[in-house]
């Protein structure tokens, strides 16, 4: 294929398109990394917290506080019934404790921090008070790489930006190109359409190899982000999410005339999956009915064997039931949009 | 195949759209080696005509053939032969003149060099500048490269110069010129009846889809039975002259009312004009301004419609 192939000569021209646009420079490159760091650093492994208790004042309160204090990890301050109750309230304690031969604990069941306080606060006092282990014990605290919030993070930003990059890039490109006549003038020359067409993918292809290698070599380096499955297999995964996104970005595009409209579509499309795709936080969050709706949606799929290949070490047959669900979504994408595509 | 005396070869054309019928039976013959216009205000159809031919749009009825085929089944083969400029194409923004060229080169199995068309477009200097950073008539001499490069048998132009100052459009015409002096056939659409006038050999007058008028622009012209246009004016207020008078006059042709305006066709302005003013005094009015012009396709077209080439 020599330089004068049209194939070639296309792929140059969406390269070049692309990389003399600052912008697109910043959105595929600069913001995931952006986002990475400001998102590691706010969530970052903390040591655990003082637990702060609030005793009421009455009779033995401040042997309770004595008592706590004395054991690791407690901050008591006796307080006042109202200051007690508002202080609960305003969560500047986590339970309170009112003294009595019935020990009263008040606290907020459905605050993590409350239910967490209740626990050790009363096997604090208990020990304090008298209990003794009928077993003995001993431990070992363990902090493996992995199961930080910047390890699942950083998958999920790479899907993230598969999906982004193949959506603007390949959808809102081609109804940028509809729009300005673009795509008319080239149809009124011997170009043939599969040229173009595969020029984006080509294209879309080769800009692939440095924006995961940047996301990830930056994990790897600054955060220490493990690898734990074969390189080969995560770069076979991000292929297919590259392609899942160029697929359903086509689709997208394949009849959009204007461009607010392809804005529009999708921003639509993308803003679910944003959300709901387990980018931010696990997608287990959200209620067991809708589980199997979000399990669909191809960034789940993607996310989940971009972690899995990462993080778990699975091999890519071990996660071959997102990464072909993936691969569907593109497949059928680029099948529907080939059969409707407006040329003209 | 076909006879190559005749590029082009259009009968009975039809195109409908949901609420307008955009071309409504149109014929054509375009002579190879000629330069032929549809001359034709906005919304004429001569875009969409064009954009039949060129086998951009699909056609309702009638027979079209381009240097002897048929565009079914003979797409590829007349691609490779066409050059084609649209109206209103933004190229890729952020390439350069050259890169663009070169992509459309790379489309042509046979065709000329960059550096060739380059010149002949006189966008040597600029051959390393983006697309948009050049001014409109830059952007169209590069539309024209792009259209060039193949080294076409045949050239679509549609509105070339639209939104042109003086100068690009004299540089654009002398492009279209050397190209038809190379032995191209060039097909332009326009509603400047000066470009209609200057580069083409025949121009088919388009209004409402269909050919109003066809002939070589002298024949055009000569068609209106007269050579000279006189326009003059009345004072404000002054009470309206009615046509069949002032037609009478020794040496008009024809006359017509616009407004305060009056638009005489006459055979001798030197007989005609004596004749009016004497006219006016003998009416009592007053005239506010007279000029006189060569008669003009936008003469014949206002004489056959109705109306002016273009909404000013």
């Amino acid at each position: 294929m020599g330089s004068h192939h049209p194939l070639w000569q296309l792929t140059l021209a969406r390269f070049r398109e692309q990389l003399r646009q600052p912008e697109v420079l910043f959105w595929v490159f600069a913001f995931p990394l952006l986002l990475a760091v400001a998102l590691g650093l706010a969530f970052r492994n903390r040591p655990p917290e003082v637990i702060r208790v609030g005793v009421e004042s009455a009779p033995g309160a401040d042997s309770l506080a004595a008592l706590l204090a004395h054991a690791r990890g407690f901050r008591a301050t006796v307080l006042p019934p109202a200051a007690a109750a508002e202080a609960l309230r305003k969560s500047r304690v986590s339970i309170v404790v009112v003294p009595g031969a019935t020990l009263l604990y008040r606290y907020d069941s459905t605050r993590s921090d409350s239910r967490m306080a209740r626990l050790a606060t009363d096997d604090a006092l208990q020990r304090g008070l008298g209990r003794r282990d009928a077993r003995p014990v001993a431990e070992q605290k363990v902090m493996e790489k992995g199961s930080r919030y910047i390890d699942f993070l950083i998958p999920g930003l790479l899907g993230l930006n598969l999906m982004g990059t193949g959506m603007w890039g390949m959808g809102y490109a081609v109804v940028d190109a509809r729009k300005k006549k673009l795509m008319k003038r080239l149809l009124a020359s011997p170009m043939r359409r599969s040229h173009y067409l595969l020029s984006f993918v080509a294209a879309r292809l080769t800009m692939l190899g440095p924006e995961v290698v940047l996301l990830i070599g930056f994990g790897m380096l600054v955060f220490g982000v493990p690898m734990r499955g074969s390189v080969v297999d995560f770069l076979i995964v991000t292929v297919i999410g590259a392609m899942c996104f160029g697929g359903i970005g086509l689709l997208t595009a394949s009849r959009v005339r204007t461009n607010e409209a392809a804005n529009g579509l999708m921003n639509l499309i993308m803003m679910p999956m944003w959300i709901l795709s387990g980018v931010f936080f696990s997608s287990a969050n959200f209620p067991a009915a809708m589980q199997p709706f979000i399990k669909v949606l191809p960034l789940t799929a993607l996310n989940d064997a971009l972690r899995g290949v990462m993080l778990d070490g699975a091999s890519l047959a071990a996660v071959a039931g997102p990464a072909a669900l993936c691969a569907a979504w593109g497949l059928v994408s680029f099948a529907v949009a080939l059969r409707i595509f407006r040329w003209l | 195949m076909a006879s190559e005396s005749i590029a082009i070869s259009c009968r009975r054309l039809v195109k409908r759209y949901k609420d307008v019928t955009a071309v409504a039976g149109l014929d054509l013959e375009v002579r190879t080696g000629e330069c032929f216009g549809l001359l034709g205000p906005n919304g004429a159809g001569k875009t969409t005509t064009v954009e039949i031919l060129e086998g951009l749009l699909p056609h309702d009825e009638g027979d079209i053939e381009v240097l002897g085929l048929r565009w079914n089944g003979h797409e590829h083969a007349l691609r490779e032969r066409l050059g084609v400029a649209l109206q209103e194409t933004r190229l890729a923004d952020r390439l350069t003149v050259a890169e663009v060229i070169r992509l459309f080169r790379s489309f042509y199995r046979t065709g000329r060099t960059v550096e060739e068309v380059l010149d002949v477009v006189e966008l040597g200097e600029k051959r390393d500048a983006w697309v948009e950073k050049l001014s409109g008539g830059q952007r169209q001499r590069l539309a024209i490269a792009c259209a060039l490069v193949g080294a076409p048998d045949l050239l679509f132009l549609d509105e070339p110069t639209t939104g042109l100052d003086p100068q690009s459009r004299r540089q654009l015409w002398e492009i279209v010129a050397s190209f038809k002096r190379g032995g191209g056939t060039v097909v332009l659409t326009t509603h400047y009846m000066e470009e209609a006038e200057r580069l083409c050999d025949r121009v088919a007058v388009m209004d409402h889809g269909k050919v109003i008028a066809l002939g070589s622009p002298r024949e055009l012209i000569a068609s209106l039975g007269a050579d000279h246009v006189v326009e003059f004016s009345l004072g404000h207020g002054a009470e309206p002259l009615p046509e069949a008078a002032l037609a009478a006059l020794p040496g008009v042709k024809a006359a017509r009312r616009d407004g305060p305006r009056f638009s005489l066709t006459v055979t001798e302005a030197h007989r005609a004009v004596p004749a009016l003013m004497l006219e006016l005094e003998r009416r009592g009015v007053e005239m506010t301004e007279l000029v006189t012009h060569h008669a003009t396709l936008e003469d014949l077209f206002l004489s056959l419609t109705g109306r002016h080439l273009r909404d000013e």
